[in-house]
């Protein structure tokens, strides 16, 4: 181990090293996913920017796989870096893992230039395969999916193998579970089909039971290792938390895939049982709220990563108020038949993935600069009090929850004169989307998004200084942990 | 701490989570096969394609309390009757148009999709084509160069995406094929253009594909 407080790849392990390639493309996309936001954003208010050159829709497209891969990237990171601490053995298929992520990287590098210069293509099924799917989230042409899968698989197949010739925890059980159906899943979302009701159902069997049950239970389990390094909390307490949770989340949210399925031409019992489960969703939420400050307490804050446990805590209140509370706001049929399809469900999605997922890695990140640099000291009085990932953080949530407002007060402005006034009709689109309430909303969450900007400058500055010439080593928690 | 409560113990919620995930899985699969039927083009819910055949309405129904897709006489789009293999042929052109121009990521379909421009679940309903005479026309020109056309007041318009008349022609027979579906009443509320048979009295100028600049 080299000296303290100097950055030093030989102060990680196999798996660290090659999670640490992981974390750092995700952290340049979370930037490129920023960007692309606010330049959609920007097109909400000034419609003539970059019409015909770089198109809404491109810019949204770029935004939202952005998102989905970066927070891929964070949690495929996540879990190599904590690999080998966890399975007591190094990382199986280390040389595959790396030569995949120099594949996957690349074709993540080509798929996006080809959404930017390439943008669309004719009508023919030689555009699916090798330019846009289009389909909202799943856009990657059909030789990337195949990638993603063939990716996903050996992933699996390192941290299955890892596990075996090492050790299976609780968290190693959960973890290789949820891999499988996460790589599986992804299957369901590549056919082709003229049917468009077809193609919604089995669409959403990715993005839901991705986003709102095998991801969730992926990031609980890079959480319980969190919580474990962090604070030394003991394995017994977080894995009987970590059943909790995968009991209550795929309880509610297997089935609460129905409230995908109340208007896309499925039968009407979608309705109830949409309804019903999705209404149960907030529960693992409250959960997972409660574990995360009852460990705190418990440990009376006592932490060895004060920016990680910010972020864990921050994770557990907006994975409740962003996924659970503005989730369950429109999740029921009554309501959802005047909020689907408007701002209320970009203002459910912002604070969401960044409740649920982005707060999670950027926790995960700050663990990663702390063993980079030699596990150094990062409990309090760090210099300058801590003023970096503090301001960071501060920034990154005030931009989000304006956002996240803003984008409300847009879509109550949708529901009332579009929807429930003008019937939905392209004129009553129209008249909602020129409303001063909906225009000064957007207004708002540009501004907000700026700030949201300052916020990740100020992440990813702290993420390269913090630790830097630090002379302490890390706070020793209580170590019954491993 | 010496004892573990037994409600609190870790098999217990082991267990709880393998069966917990293990009955919701059979449910979701045994709901999913019953799900399939219909949705299947031809299906309960889901027109086969040769509805575009004929004219489609979206009405309220008072014993449902909500709208439905109304199926009525003959009115073949672009006048042309077509067997069910064609239909499906043209639709699949259509909805592959959707997806190679990656529509989804401006508009919604069943409500699904971006929030930049409008839902086009009723699209070919929309009482912003002026007449169900000049409808199918319009479309077309409107799809295969809409920029400069008259769209709304706010000054939002949908890009020029090289859409060809083949792609155009399949693409509004996609949108009059999806104003069929059942979607449980969704969108609410929703008044259709007139496609009765007496003369139209919609003034064309509310069209959007009426040829007014955009500013």
């Amino acid at each position: 181990m080299s000296a303290l407080g100097v950055f030093n790849m030989a102060n990680l392990n196999g798996g660290q090293k090659l999670g640490m390639k992981y974390l750092t493309v995700s952290l340049a996309l979370f930037g490129v996913q920023i960007l692309f936001g606010l330049l959609a954003g920007l097109q909400f208010l000034v419609p003539d920017f970059l019409f015909g050159i770089v198109d809404f829709s491109v810019n949204r497209t770029v935004h939202v796989n952005a998102l989905v891969v970066w927070l891929l990237y964070g949690f495929m990171g996540g879990v190599y870096f904590m690999l080998e601490d966890e399975a007591k053995h190094p990382v199986v298929g280390l040389g595959l893992g790396n030569l995949i992520f120099w594949v996957l990287t690349a074709a993540v590098v080509v798929v996006v230039l080809v959404y930017l210069l390439v943008q669309v293509g004719p009508a023919e099924m030689s555009t699916i395969w090798l330019i846009i799917e289009g389909r909202e989230y799943i856009e990657a042409p059909r030789w990337a999916d195949i990638g993603i899968v063939v990716s996903m698989l050996v992933f699996f197949y390192n941290v299955m193998a890892t596990f075996t010739k090492g050790r299976y925890t609780g968290i190693a059980g959960v973890l290789v579970m949820d891999l499988m159906a996460l790589a599986g899943l992804y299957l369901a979302g590549m056919a082709y089909t003229p049917n468009i009701s077809m193609d919604q159902f089995w669409w959403w069997w990715v993005i839901h039971l991705w986003v709102e049950a095998t991801w969730e239970v992926l990031v609980g389990c890079i959480m319980a290792y969190m919580l474990m390094e962090t604070m030394g909390v003991r394995r017994k307490i977080v894995e009987t938390w970590l059943y909790i949770e995968v009991a209550l989340m795929f309880g509610s949210g297997i089935l609460g895939l129905g409230h995908h399925y109340f208007w896309i031409g499925t039968p009407e019992y979608w309705l109830t049982i949409g309804g019903f489960f999705s209404a149960l969703e907030p529960v693992p939420l409250v959960a997972m709220v409660v574990h995360a400050l009852f460990d705190s307490g418990v440990h009376k804050m006592k932490n060895s990563n004060h920016p990680a446990l910010g972020w864990t805590v921050g994770q557990a209140a907006g994975n409740f108020f962003g996924a659970g509370v503005f989730g369950f706001m429109h999740t029921l049929p009554q309501i959802n038949l005047y909020t689907h399809g408007t701002q209320w469900t970009a203002s459910h999605g912002h604070l969401a993935f960044f409740g649920a997922y982005t707060t999670a890695v950027i926790g995960f990140f700050y663990l990663v600069a702390q063993k980079t640099r030699g596990n150094v000291w990062m409990s309090g009085n760090l210099p300058g009090n801590g003023w970096k990932w503090k301001w960071a953080m501060a920034m990154l949530w005030i931009g989000m929850i304006g956002m996240t407002v803003s984008l409300l007060i847009a879509g109550y402005a949708q529901s009332q004169i579009e929807r429930a006034i003008e019937g939905s009709t392209w004129m009553g689109y129209f008249a909602a989307q020129g409303h001063p309430w909906f225009t000064q909303a957007m207004t708002w969450r540009q501004i907000s998004g700026y700030g949201f900007l300052i916020g990740y400058i100020l992440l990813v500055w702290d993420l390269l200084t913090i630790g830097k010439g630090e002379t302490r080593p890390a706070q020793v928690v209580d170590a019954q942990s491993h | 701490m010496s004892q573990t409560a037994w409600w609190a113990s870790e098999s217990l919620w082991r267990k709880s989570a393998i069966w917990v995930t293990g009955v919701s899985l059979i449910f979701l699969i045994y709901l999913t096969f019953d799900t399939l039927p219909y949705i299947k083009a031809g299906g309960t819910n889901v027109p086969g394609f040769s509805v575009i055949n004929k004219r489609v309405d979206y009405q309220y129904d008072e014993a449902k309390h909500r709208y439905v897709p109304v199926i009525g006489q003959d009115e073949p789009l672009f006048g042309k009757m077509l067997t069910e293999e064609e239909a499906e042929a043209l639709v699949s052109k259509g909805k592959l148009t959707t997806q190679a121009k990656n529509c989804m990521e401006c508009h919604t379909l069943l409500g699904n999709g971006a929030y930049y421009a409008p839902d086009l679940t009723k699209a070919w309903l929309d009482p912003a084509w002026g007449s169900k005479e000049a409808r199918e026309a319009d479309m077309v020109a409107f799809l295969m160069d809409p920029t400069d056309k008259l769209h709304n007041s706010i000054g939002r318009r949908m890009p020029n995406l090289g859409i060809t008349e083949e792609e155009a022609r399949a693409t509004v027979a996609f949108l009059k094929w999806m104003s069929a579906i059942n979607t449980m009443g969704f969108p609410h509320n929703f008044k259709t253009l007139d496609q009765s048979d007496a003369p139209a009295a919609a003034p064309a100028a509310t069209a959007p594909a009426a040829a007014a600049p955009a500013k």
